[in-house]
């Protein structure tokens, strides 16, 4: 089943198939995660490095917690009590963590590209656990794996992402996954927050954000990235709560049956009404949930049988 | 590789379930708390065979199960080739059973060992038995069957396989000599 992939850094170079073997294996997971012992031993003696040079709670904690069930060894580098603050750069922190023969390095990081200079350094097998603007796949692989657990296909789904696209690196790569695997993917925020490049088959572009939650299965909220609107993006945050909040009301347009997503962490009544997030429309812990079974897939996938 | 012979055919591949269920029903005194777990591919389609046959003998339904041992196996992080897992379905609890794991064939023992500790991180039952169809030797763990269908000595380079109808569209049991 090998998909012959070493990295998972975005989705170029992946093939249906191999999506799918993840989406499958992630299933086996799930199952395990079920167990009264949480554990397998299937990555024993292997060690993953998780190099977080950005804040994260859940993709760390997620990912951690995904490689030890697996049984692998994990070095954990936060950027906060590192000696980035002494001026080390990028390459020599990686090649550092390297020498302590680190068989994986998953890595977040605020700079767009920075995973694939990780994957270049250290010659090992890379996951992008988010990568400035760019991508982050594996929440894009769990939100695809929560679709799946609702719907039970992709193809065909309309899925509606709405907030501030241009910042998110989770909108690339649900875009990028989902329009691959066949489903409607349409992207809505304010101009000034709307990369128009984005649109392309299968992926639409709109500012009309009643039009976009129109007729949608999936509707998914982005977290509104306040540290980055500093460039005069928005007027005010209470004017885009009120034109591009994902609420109760809006929802009534999409489908009776739609589901509402959001990767987290959320602004509660800013992007997304706190009644909605809590209502049984919400999938939002079960992204969280899923999300381990999926990271444990993943490093299934790139780490086993490749030797 | 090429073929050798024929081991078993249907006839006395079903008639070595008939026996397996005997012995297991004599052994445990009965089949009140029993349970079957197939171990992927093969072991699951012999554990509802043998399951029917206990229902046709004592008129109890035992509980079947499902084991894939993949994620168990102790040469994951050294093989080339990445192996696809399959789902472990095993519906009841275990801690109440008997089990009575099940697979084709007994070789070295080492999926055996795996399963062992597949189905301890799922509980603990209260006895662990093993039942194959053909056991070939060259064991590399101190494991043993309790019930074997057909015991065969074979040579390293010898394959055995064990079809079914329900994974190959055939019963036969056959040898094989690796070029």
């Amino acid at each position: 089943m090998g998909n012959g992939v070493k990295h998972l850094l975005d989705f170029q170079g992946w093939t249906v198939e191999a999506i799918e073997g993840i989406l499958e294996t992630a299933d086996v997971m799930k199952e395990v995660l079920e167990r009264p012992v949480k554990k397998v031993p299937a990555l024993q003696g292997i060690t993953v490095c998780t190099a977080f040079f950005e804040n994260s709670t859940r993709t760390r904690t997620s990912f951690e917690l995904a490689a030890r069930r697996m049984s692998a060894d994990v070095l954990t580098f936060a950027a906060g009590a590192s000696s980035l603050s002494k001026g080390e750069s990028l390459r020599d922190t990686i090649e550092t963590l390297n020498a302590y023969k680190v068989d994986a390095f998953i890595v977040r990081h605020h700079a767009s590209g920075a995973a694939h200079q990780v994957a270049r350094f250290s010659g090992k097998s890379t996951i992008n656990a988010g990568d400035g603007r760019r991508a982050h796949p594996t929440q894009a692989l769990l939100d695809a794996y929560t679709m799946l657990k609702e719907f039970g296909k992709l193809e065909g789904l309309k899925v509606t992402i709405i907030g501030d696209i241009l910042h998110s690196r989770v909108a690339r790569s649900n875009a990028e996954l989902l329009s691959l695997m066949g489903a409607q993917v349409t992207l809505c925020g304010p101009a000034t927050l709307l990369p128009r490049e984005l649109a392309r088959d299968n992926v639409k572009v709109t500012t009309d954000i009643q039009e976009a939650v129109t007729g949608a299965d999936v509707v998914m909220a982005l977290r509104l990235q306040q540290e980055r609107m500093n460039g005069g993006f928005l007027p005010s945050m209470s004017e885009y709560a009120l034109t591009y909040q994902v609420n109760e009301s809006l929802l009534e347009r999409a489908k009776d049956h739609a589901i509402v997503l959001h990767p987290g962490p959320m602004n509660r009544d800013l992007e997304i009404s706190g009644s909605l997030a809590d209502s049984a429309r919400s999938r939002i812990i079960a992204q969280v949930e899923y999300g381990q079974a999926v990271r444990m897939s993943v490093l299934y996938h790139l780490l086993v049988g490749k030797k | 590789m090429h073929y050798k012979a024929q081991i078993l055919d249907a006839h006395e591949m079903k008639r070595a379930m008939t026996r397996i269920a005997h012995e297991i029903l004599e052994r445990n005194k009965g089949a009140t708390d029993l349970a079957l777990v197939g171990i992927h591919t093969r072991g699951i389609p012999l554990a509802e065979q043998l399951a029917q046959k206990i229902a046709e003998l004592e008129g109890i339904q035992v509980p079947t199960g499902k084991l894939d041992i993949t994620l168990y196996r102790d040469d994951l992080s050294e093989i080339s080739r990445q192996p696809i897992i399959r789902r472990t379905e095993i519906n009841f609890d275990i801690g109440t059973r008997k089990i009575v794991l099940l697979d084709d064939v007994l070789f070295t023992g080492r999926t055996i060992r795996a399963a062992l500790d597949a189905l301890t991180d799922l509980g603990r039952p209260k006895s662990i038995q093993l039942a194959v169809m053909v056991d070939r030797g060259h064991r590399e763990l101190p494991i043993r069957a309790d019930y074997v269908g057909k015991n065969l000595p074979t040579s390293k380079t010898e394959v055995v396989k064990v079809k079914l109808a329900e994974t190959d569209g055939e019963d036969v049991v056959e040898l094989w000599e690796m070029e």
